[in-house]
C-alpha cells in the first residue's frame, strides 16, 4: 500500500510541477510580448505607455535572467502570491479566486457524489432488463452526449423564463446582502439548484450507462455462470457483479473529475453563478492574465486533490490493493 | 475464404444490430447537412442578411440573431467545423495514444516507466483549463489548430488502455513465433499486434471523436473558439453573451446544442452497437 501511495504521490508532484511550469511559460514562451499586448489592449498612449511597460516588466521580472524568473515565479507561489487582478484591481488574485471557491466546492462537491451513486444505482438496475434498456439507455446515451453548457441553457430557459420558477443568474438575489438568515440562504439554494441540476443530469447519464455495460460484463464472466449454475440466487449473483463494477467507475471517476470541473465551469458562465469559472469568463473578457492563470492553478490544486481523495477511496474499497498488492499506477 | 465468411458475418451482426443503424444513420444525416446545407444557403455565415432577431420563417429557416444573421447558414457551417474538431483531433489523439500505447506496451521496461509516468500527468492535468489558458494567449485561432491543441492533450486515455491490450497480446505464441523468424518489433506491432485489436482501436477512434467535439464545444463557449469562422459552441457563446435566453430567441441556443447532442450521443450509440458486433458475448438481446 505504501508503495501505492507512494507513486501516486510522485505522479502528483510532477503533475503539479508541469502545470506550474507550464502556466509560467506560457505568457513568456508565446509569440508576441506580453507587455506590449497587455499595454496595447489597455489602449494607453504617450508617456502612460513607458509607465505602463516598466510596471509589467517590473511585475513579470522579464528584466531578469530566465532561470531567476522561474524561480522566483515558484517562491512567490509558495507565498501564495499570484499577482494583482486587473479586472478587480487591486484585489490580490488569490483573494478573488478564494472567495468563489466556495461556489464551486457547494457545487461540485454534491453534484458529483450524488450523480455518481445514484447513476451506479439506476444502472445496475437497469442493466439486463429489456424494457429498461430499451428507454434508459438512449436517455443516458443522449445525456453524455449533451454538452454541460447546452443543458444549463436549457434548465435555464424552460425553469427560468418559461416557467420562472427558478432565478438565473448570480449566486444570490441581487437585493440581499450575504448575512446570515433564512432569506439569503433560500435565496442561495433557489440559485445554486439548476446549475447544480444540470451537472448532476449529464454525468448521471454517463454513470448509469457506465454501469450498466460493466454489470453486463460482470454477469457474462466465468464466476457468475458458476454461481448461476450453482443455482445462487439472482440477487446475490448482481450483488457480486456489483461489487466487482464498482472499481473501474471509481477509476472512471478519476479519470473524469478534470473534464467534470471543466463542465462546471461552463455551467457557471451560463448561470453567471460566482465560482471559478465566471472568473475565467470575466478574466479572459477583460484580458486579465493573472487571474486567468490564477483560476487555471487552483482547478489544478482541486484536481489533484479531488483524485488523492478517491486513491484512498479506492484502497478501501478494494480490499486487494489493501492486502499490499500493488495497484495498477 | 474463411476470412471471407467472418467479414460477411460481422456485416450481417452490423446492419442487424440497431444501436448500429440508428447511431450511424444519425451521423451520416449531420454529415450529409454538412456537405449540402451551405448549397441550400444563399447567405455567409457572418452575413448580416435579415431582420433582427425573427423567429423561423420559410425564409430564415431557424429564424435570425440579434444582428440579423441566418442561424440556418451558421448552423450547417458550423457543423462542419464540428466534424472537421472530430476528425483532426479525434485522430489525432488515437494515433499518439496508439504510438505510446504501443511502444509502452511492446517494449515494456524503461520507456514503459517513462511512458506510464507522462502518460499519468497528461491524464491528470485538466486539460481543459490548460487549453483555455493556452487559446487565451493565441491571438489568432483557427478550427484546424484548436483541433491539434485537443488532440495532443486527449490522447492518455487511449495510450492507457492500448498499452495494457498489447501488453496482454505481447505473451501469444504468434508473437514469439513473429520474433523467431526475424520480424522488426514495428513490423510486428502493425501486422501482428494492431490487426488482433483493430475493433477496439476504431471504438477508441469514435469516443475520440465525441470527446474532441465536447472539448472544442466547451473551448469555444468560453468565447475562445476560432477567431474566423463559426461554429457550434461559438453560436452557444454568442447566444448567452446577448441575452438570448431572456430575450426568448430559443431558435437560436436550441440548434447548436441540439447538433452537438445528437452527434456525439449517436457516436456513443454505435460505440455500444459495435461493441455487441465484434464480442459476441454481449449479443444476447
Amino acid at each position: 500500500v505504501r508503495r501505492y501511495f507512494l507513486r501516486k504521490l510522485l505522479i502528483y508532484i510532477l503533475t503539479f510541477f508541469v502545470a506550474v511550469t507550464v502556466d509560467w511559460s506560457i505568457p513568456r514562451f508565446m509569440p508576441g510580448n506580453p507587455v506590449s499586448i497587455l499595454i496595447s489592449r489597455a489602449g494607453l498612449h504617450g508617456s502612460a505607455v513607458e509607465a505602463m511597460y516598466n510596471y509589467y516588466t517590473g511585475v513579470f521580472g522579464l528584466d531578469l535572467p530566465i532561470w531567476q524568473q522561474y524561480l522566483n515565479f515558484w517562491s512567490a507561489l509558495f507565498r501564495g502570491d499570484l499577482g494583482i487582478s486587473i479586472y478587480l484591481f487591486p484585489m490580490p488574485v488569490t483573494k478573488v479566486i478564494m472567495s468563489a471557491v466556495p461556489y464551486d466546492v457547494a457545487l461540485l462537491l454534491p453534484a458529483i457524489l450524488l450523480s455518481w451513486w445514484a447513476g451506479n444505482k439506476f444502472g445496475a438496475f437497469a442493466a439486463r432488463s429489456k424494457k429498461m434498456d430499451n428507454t434508459v439507455l438512449p436517455a443516458g446515451y443522449i445525456l453524455t452526449g449533451t454538452p454541460y453548457m447546452w443543458l444549463a441553457i436549457l434548465l435555464a430557459w424552460a425553469f427560468g423564463i418559461v416557467w420562472r420558477v427558478f432565478p438565473i443568474a448570480g449566486g444570490y438575489s441581487f437585493n440581499l446582502r450575504s448575512h446570515f438568515s433564512l432569506l439569503f440562504i433560500s435565496s442561495l439554494f433557489m440559485h445554486w439548484f439548476l446549475p447544480f441540476a444540470s451537472l448532476f443530469l449529464v454525468q448521471f447519464g454517463g454513470w448509469a450507462i457506465g454501469m450498466r455495460n460493466l454489470i453486463i460484463y460482470e454477469l457474462e464472466s466465468d464466476y457468475s455462470h458458476y454461481l448461476e449454475a450453482l443455482g445462487a440466487p439472482r440477487k446475490l449473483i448482481r450483488s457480486y457483479a456489483f461489487n466487482n463494477a464498482i472499481l473501474p467507475q471509481l477509476t472512471g471517476l478519476a479519470l473524469q473529475i478534470g473534464v467534470i470541473v471543466a463542465g462546471a465551469l461552463a455551467t457557471e458562465v451560463v448561470f453567471a453563478y460566482p465560482g471559478i469559472g465566471y472568473l475565467i469568463l470575466q478574466a479572459i473578457h477583460n484580458e486579465d492574465y493573472f487571474l486567468l492563470q490564477g483560476c487555471f492553478l487552483f482547478v489544478v490544486i482541486g484536481v489533484l486533490l479531488a483524485n488523492f481523495i478517491i486513491d484512498i477511496a479506492y484502497v478501501i474499497v478494494d480490499p486487494r490493493t489493501r492486502a499490499g498488492m500493488q495497484g495498477a499506477a | 475464404m474463411k476470412t471471407l465468411k467472418k467479414k460477411n458475418d460481422l456485416l450481417y451482426f452490423a446492419l442487424r444490430n440497431t444501436k448500429l443503424r440508428i447511431g450511424l444513420s444519425v451521423v451520416l444525416f449531420f454529415l450529409l447537412l454538412t456537405f449540402i446545407g451551405p448549397l441550400l444557403t444563399p447567405y455567409n455565415p457572418t452575413d448580416f442578411v435579415g431582420p433582427s432577431a425573427s423567429p423561423p420563417t420559410s425564409e430564415y429557416w431557424f429564424g435570425t440573431t440579434t444582428f440579423g444573421e441566418d442561424v440556418f447558414t451558421q448552423f450547417v457551417h458550423g457543423l462542419s467545423s464540428t466534424f472537421l474538431v472530430g476528425i483532426v483531433g479525434g485522430g489525432l489523439g488515437t494515433l499518439l495514444g496508439m504510438i505510446i500505447g504501443f511502444a509502452a506496451g511492446y517494449k515494456g521496461g524503461v520507456l514503459d516507466e517513462v511512458l506510464n509516468v507522462l502518460t499519468n500527468v497528461v491524464l491528470t492535468i485538466p486539460v481543459l483549463a490548460l487549453l483555455v489558458v493556452i487559446s487565451a494567449y493565441v491571438k489568432v485561432r483557427g478550427v484546424f489548430i484548436e483541433s491539434l491543441f485537443i488532440g495532443f492533450t486527449a490522447w492518455p486515455w487511449a495510450a492507457r488502455a492500448i498499452r495494457a491490450q498489447t501488453f496482454s497480446l505481447r505473451t501469444r505464441d504468434f508473437i514469439d513465433l513473429a520474433k523467431l523468424s526475424g520480424m522488426k518489433p514495428i513490423k510486428i506491432v502493425f501486422t501482428e499486434i494492431a490487426p488482433n485489436m483493430a475493433s477496439y482501436l476504431f471504438m477508441t477512434f469514435i469516443l475520440m471523436f465525441g470527446g474532441a467535439i465536447l472539448t472544442a464545444a466547451t473551448l469555444d463557449f468560453f468565447g475562445l473558439g476560432p477567431t474566423q469562422g463559426t461554429s457550434l459552441g461559438m453560436m452557444m457563446n454568442l447566444a448567452v453573451l446577448w441575452s438570448a435566453l431572456t430575450l426568448g430567441m430559443w431558435w437560436w441556443f436550441l440548434p447548436p446544442g441540439i447538433g452537438i447532442t445528437a452527434i456525439v450521443g449517436s457516436l456513443y450509440i454505435m460505440n455500444v452497437g459495435l461493441d455487441e458486433v465484434f464480442n459476441p458475448k454481449l449479443r444476447e438481446m
